[in-house]
């Protein structure tokens, strides 16, 4: 190459001017533009995450304090069982006047006059409802309590509540609020007092339905849609692994199985809506099964879930190499024995990948669990999945037809539980896709 | 001057034809696997230069960045110099699209847009807004296809498309629709990998022709194309440029003992 | 003997014919496990099979059919004169006899030699045992109550001893077939085989259980209801139909609905196209793989978040959102301090739903994108075309029919949200075409239809299965065209 010592004396040149006008400048433009709608349309997508996150949590992290009243209850015997009758008649434990106790510690509390009669009510007020149930159960579980003078940690009313977590705006005229002056005054002097705190809200992964929002809870919900998942795993994922085994490995092709493949992918697609209908017309209407029970949920769930395992566990069974069967079928392993023994469990990580996306799908989804009766108002945590449950969408949607604002700040807290769980579903998902990701 | 006389005096001048791509110290890194090593090669204007070697070589990487197709490949670098006529190509100034409408490239293997004929080849010349009117078009349309020998078999059929034509056909549209552009040079990529032997002939023909108005550099991984098509031969071995000459000294009396080995066929 | 123990037993004569099989084989081969044609431990699941899934058969079978006969005896043991009174009192009676069976279990015998006497009142007795009876109970149910009670005893007892014979013999018929050269492997793998088949056909029998449900509960519907009405009328207004005024007509019309159905569909479907596809064009084209990793299962994250959830966010932030913007805009512009968007509106229900679609869009067709080939990006490139001008002019209209597919796909998604809709849209059903009103869908209606106790008799339940199936005829047909589409896209590329 020495020849070329110099070899820019001799390279070709043509003058710039001469050049062809290709439109450089505006077709750039048209680039900046074009990629600049391409991340907008992104960052766009990304404003609404952020914001629908934003407006759930933002309304929703207060749900897990709860200011509550402890207040020494004196179980006078006179009030419970003024007769002593509770040898004879178990029901007097049931039916005594348990909110009398509650006002008689609030009065002696707060050194009001017992006469002022309007005061009085107000005092009481602002503690919820389900003290009556609270103080009940005390007493049935251990009648000994009676006579006895316990300090006892009760529910503020959702109005007290919402005013300690300073979301109630107080300038507003006292007549159009529903927390009254006074009771702002009593609330302030107890929490002075140490009476009245916040505390972290157990209740509300506890408790069951209830029309006071203090006292409702997602407890029988999660119940319900545990058993449901459980069941639809159970189902799903045997079910749906053995449909894809015969339909990737086996199943000649053919019309029919060609219908079938249609058919599922078809199936995965159809509105969930539908499985709904499906359940009520077949399970319940036809099959007699009970109601708002979560057998029957787990069944329609399972229904809607096959199609997305078939369809993951099909690409799962695909994504292994042919020369993996060629080497089991070469050392005279059958068929069965090369799908059990080899293929399967190197499509496992995918087919577990998809079963958790489906079930993740499942435990979000609402409509066909209104149809077969699971806005149910359940108070109760069912003993078997053959009693009336709910599940945590449908209570979600249930309290998000109320109209106290108490129980907006328990349905987003119910949003955050639910997103709680598919996070971490989803989050498996993930880690076992990378953790096991083979690349052949 | 006739076209006889432009071969003849390339023939005999080819050491004074002016260069019209010169690379000097060019350097390519896929992420931190270097691909190739500091090659110094020119393209001569109106000459078929052909790239050899075994496959793995470079010469393909080294195709490339000669009109910066690598810029497409994620964490692909490229130092060192190339210019085109006198512009650094990899300077900031320059433009990549106005550089690809300047330096054309057909791949390896045959692929037109799903499209008609007629599209494929005017799609060039549309986006750089080369024809004013549909008649000029239509006449760089006839021009291009002619140039690519294939206007007599499909002036028929301009408006079906271009992906039901037979491979060999497909590989000079592709042509065609490079040289609609009117690019100063043409990269081919083993153009005739994919194609039989019938149409290998017909697109070598081809090359031959279109040497008389563009620069040609072809990689290919036949000797034999090579020393058919070319006037200038490189060869490159494990990201090296090992040689580079007139093709006829080349086959004959190659400079460098790894050129001799793989002429004869002993490793490749 | 109950089912559940008769379960185990059958488990557990599984097992030991498992282990049976499996060490009679081994003898067979006299020790050399290479003589013998399949492993011990297919001869041991062959015997299994055999001593299980005949017997489990048999009780599934019996299961089934005897309530069936004993019914049909029982019933056809009632007096004349119950008989004679029609099918629904027959049925009535047939339920009360049930019960006091169902009491009688509780019972000691010498509580029922007192009620069959009439020494003692029937029904006070069985309400002391938690069972309430509906009615005071006839003489003759005593005599029909101990019979379903016998019949029934005496059929477990039959079924317990079918069963377990079954099981047993299958057991020792498979036991001697068993041999060196005996093909067990085969003849398990057959069973294996037949239950995967059996597995892939609970697919095809979803869609027939949907379709003949869906058929049947509707077709009880247009008995009532004439169907020219349901899909041509203008009015839905299901309340004043009852059952029996006979002015049914023309308050069952299905065209409101799908008015409304289509229309948010079509805002969701404005809002989101423009966004997802852009999106992806990006995410494909342009983006980095650092910003992709990123962006890409963040926008994701918007498809996996529950519908219900969305539904919430119109309901408590975007519809009030735009209620209060819109007031504010009318009394900047006019003065006149009144919200012109309802809380609820078509645009509500339309943009949150398009929010859900975005990723459907963006992922969809983003697949659909990467699937071009690089030869006709390189092509385009090659060629000095721009990034945009390669997507606009080759990428897009190569990758336009997958596209529309999955366009379709995401439609056939939007017409059948439901949670959204449910919570944002409203539940007026108005033929009306400003966006800024609320609509009602068809979801919405069958929702309503069927919440609350429901009455399979009556057209206000039954017309929740005609709009069900219309909905899933319109899905099904988007869905199948859309398959097709992206499917044959994908065979044009492979």
């Amino acid at each position: 190459m020495t020849e070329f010592a110099s070899p820019t004396a001799r390279v070709s040149t043509r003058p710039a001017a001469s050049r062809r006008d290709i439109g450089i400048k505006r077709r750039y433009a048209a680039e900046r533009r074009f990629r600049a709608f391409g991340f907008g349309a992104i960052a766009i997508g990304l404003f609404f995450l952020a914001v629908l996150l934003w407006s759930v949590v933002s309304k929703g992290y207060t749900a897990f304090q709860q200011t509550t009243i402890t207040l020494p209850i004196e179980f006078s015997e006179k009030v419970i069982d003024p007769k002593n009758e509770r040898a004879t008649d178990p029901k007097q434990l049931f039916t005594a006047n348990y909110p009398l106790l509650v006002r008689e510690a609030l009065v002696k509390q707060l050194g009001l006059d017992p006469a002022k009669r309007p005061l009085v009510k107000q005092a009481t007020d602002m503690v919820s409802a389900s003290a009556r149930s609270q103080l009940r159960d005390i007493v049935v579980a251990d009648p000994t309590v009676i006579g006895k003078t316990i300090p006892v940690t009760l529910l503020a009313d959702a109005n007290i509540d919402s005013a300690f977590k300073g979301q109630i705006d107080l300038t507003v005229d006292e007549a159009r609020r529903k927390v009254k002056d006074e009771q702002v005054a009593w609330m302030n002097t107890l929490a002075e007092e140490g009476v009245l705190k916040k505390s972290f809200n157990t209740g509300i992964f506890t408790f069951g339905a209830s029309s006071r929002p203090e006292a409702a809870g997602v407890g029988v919900a999660l119940l319900g849609s545990l058993y449901m998942m459980l069941i639809v795993l159970v189902l799903s994922l045997p079910i749906g692994v053995a449909a894809s085994i015969y339909l990737e490995e086996f199943a000649p092709k053919n019309r029919l199985t060609d219908l079938i493949e249609v058919n599922i992918n078809n199936l995965a697609a159809v509105p969930s809506i539908v499985y709904g209908l499906l359940g009520l017309a077949v399970f319940i209407n036809f099959w007699g099964m009970p109601r708002s029970a979560a057998l029957v949920g787990a069944f329609v769930l399972t229904l809607m879930t096959l199609p997305t395992i078939i369809i993951a566990t099909r690409a799962a069974l695909k994504a292994v190499p042919p020369s993996i069967r060629s080497a089991a079928l070469g050392l005279g392993a059958s068929k069965m024995q090369t799908v059990f023994h080899h293929v399967l469990p190197l499509a496992m990580p995918g087919i577990l990948t998809g079963t958790i996306i489906g079930l993740a799908h499942a435990l979000g989804e609402t409509a066909p669990l209104l149809l077969i009766g699971m806005v149910a108002f359940v108070v109760d945590f069912p003993g078997s999945p053959l009693e009336p449950s709910t599940a945590l969408p449908v209570q979600i949607y249930m309290w998000a037809n109320e109209a106290e604002r108490a129980f907006v700040e328990r349905t987003s807290g119910a949003i955050i539980i639910l997103l709680i769980f598919l996070i971490f579903m989803n989050l498996g998902a993930i880690l076992l896709r990378r953790r096991f990701e083979r690349r052949w | 001057m006739s076209e006889a006389a432009v071969e003849k005096a390339l023939d005999q001048k080819m050491n004074t034809v002016p260069f019209k791509m010169v690379g000097r110290d060019v350097s390519v890194y896929y992420g931190e696997k270097r691909a190739l090593f500091d090659v110094n090669l020119d393209v001569r204007e109106n000459t078929v230069t052909a790239l050899i070697g075994p496959s793995g070589c470079g010469k393909s990487t080294f195709l490339r960045t000669l009109n910066r197709m690598n810029d497409t490949i994620e964490n692909c670098r490229v130092t060192g110099k190339i210019t085109l006529d006198e512009d650094d190509i990899y300077d900031l100034s320059i433009d990549v699209v106005e550089l690809r409408a300047r330096v054309g490239m057909v791949f390896q293997k045959p692929n037109p847009f799903p499209k008609s004929i007629y599209d494929n080849v005017s799609y060039g010349p549309r986006i750089h807004g080369l024809a004013r009117t549909k008649a000029e078009l239509d006449a760089v349309v006839e021009t291009s296809l002619q140039k690519a020998g294939l206007w007599n078999e499909v002036k028929d059929r301009l408006h079906e498309p271009g992906t039901g034509l037979s491979g060999g056909q497909q590989q000079r549209l592709c042509i065609a629709r490079a040289v609609a552009v009117s690019p100063e040079v043409i990269l081919m990529d083993e153009p005739c990998s994919a194609l039989d032997p019938i149409a290998t002939a017909k697109v070598e023909e081809l090359i031959h022709e279109l040497r008389a108005n563009f620069t040609i550099v072809i990689v290919t991984h036949s000797m034999q194309q090579a020393a058919r098509v070319s006037q200038r031969t490189a060869m490159f071995h494990l990201g090296n440029l090992v040689e580079e000459n007139d093709t006829d000294k080349m086959f004959t009396n190659p400079d460098d003992q790894r050129t001799q080995d793989y002429i004869m066929g002993r490793f490749g | 003997m109950s089912t559940s123990l008769l379960l185990l037993i059958i488990a557990l004569i599984g097992f030991i014919a498992f282990l049976a099989g499996r060490s009679r084989s081994f003898a067979r081969s006299g020790g050399k496990l290479s003589s013998l044609h399949s492993l011990p431990g297919y001869h041991g699941s062959y015997v299994a099979i055999w001593a299980t899934l005949p017997a489990l058969l048999l009780l599934a079978i019996w299961l089934i059919t005897s309530p069936v006969y004993i019914d049909y005896t029982v019933r056809s043991s009632l007096p004349e004169p119950v008989q004679s009174q029609g099918a629904a009192t027959l049925q009535l009676a047939l339920g009360q006899v049930k019960s006091v069976a169902a009491g009688f279990e509780r019972l000691n015998a010498s509580e029922i030699s007192a009620i069959e006497n009439g020494s003692a009142n029937m029904r006070e007795t069985l309400a002391s045992k938690g069972v309430a009876l509906a009615g005071e109970g006839e003489p003759y149910m005593v005599k029909a109550a101990q019979q379903f009670n016998a019949m029934r005893q005496y059929s477990r007892w039959l079924m317990s001893v079918a069963v377990l014979l079954v099981s047993v013999a299958g057991a020792f018929y498979a036991l001697r077939n068993i041999d060196v050269r005996f093909r067990a492997r085969n003849r398990v793998e057959r069973v294996m085989l037949g239950s995967l088949i059996l597995a892939s056909s609970i697919a095809i029998l979803t869609t027939v259980g949907i379709v003949a449900s869906m058929l049947s509960e509707a077709g009880r519907f247009f008995t009532m209801v004439s169907p020219m009405e349901f899909f041509f009328g203008t009015v839905w207004d299901p309340r004043f139909a009852a059952a029996g005024s006979g002015g049914a007509s023309g308050q069952f019309g299905l065209l409101p609905l799908l008015a409304g159905t289509l229309y948010i569909a079509f805002v969701a479907m404005l809002f989101a196209v423009p966004i997802g596809l852009f999106a992806a064009i990006y995410m494909a084209e342009y983006a980095s793989p650092r910003l992709r990793s990123i962006a890409k299962p963040l926008l994701e994250v918007l498809a996996g978040i529950p519908t219900i959830v969305y539904g919430f966010f119109a309901l408590v932030t975007v519809g009030p959102f735009l209620r209060d913007i819109s007031t504010q805009l009318n009394g900047v512009l006019t003065g006149n301090y009144q919200n012109f968007i309802q809380a609820q509106s078509v645009i509500t229900a339309g943009i949150v739903m398009g929010i859900m679609l975005i990723p459907f869009v963006s992922s969809l067709s983003d697949d659909i994108i990467t699937q071009v080939p690089r030869a006709l990006r390189d092509g385009s490139l090659g060629l000095g075309a721009t990034r945009s001008e390669t997507v606009k002019k080759v990428i897009l209209p190569a990758a336009l029919p997958g596209i529309v597919g999955a366009l379709l796909l995401t439609a056939s998604r939007a017409v059948g949200e439901t949670m959204i809709v449910v919570l944002a849209a409203g539940v007026a059903a108005r033929m009306q075409f400003n966006p800024l009103e609320p609509m009602t869908t068809v979801t919405v209606k069958i929702v309503n239809q069927l919440t609350g106790d429901l009455e399979f008799t009556s057209p206000q339940t039954l017309v929740a299965f005609a709009l069900g199936i219309t909905l899933f005829v319109i899905t099904l047909g988007l869905n199948i065209y859309a398959l097709y589409i992206v499917r044959k896209y994908r065979e044009q590329y492979e």
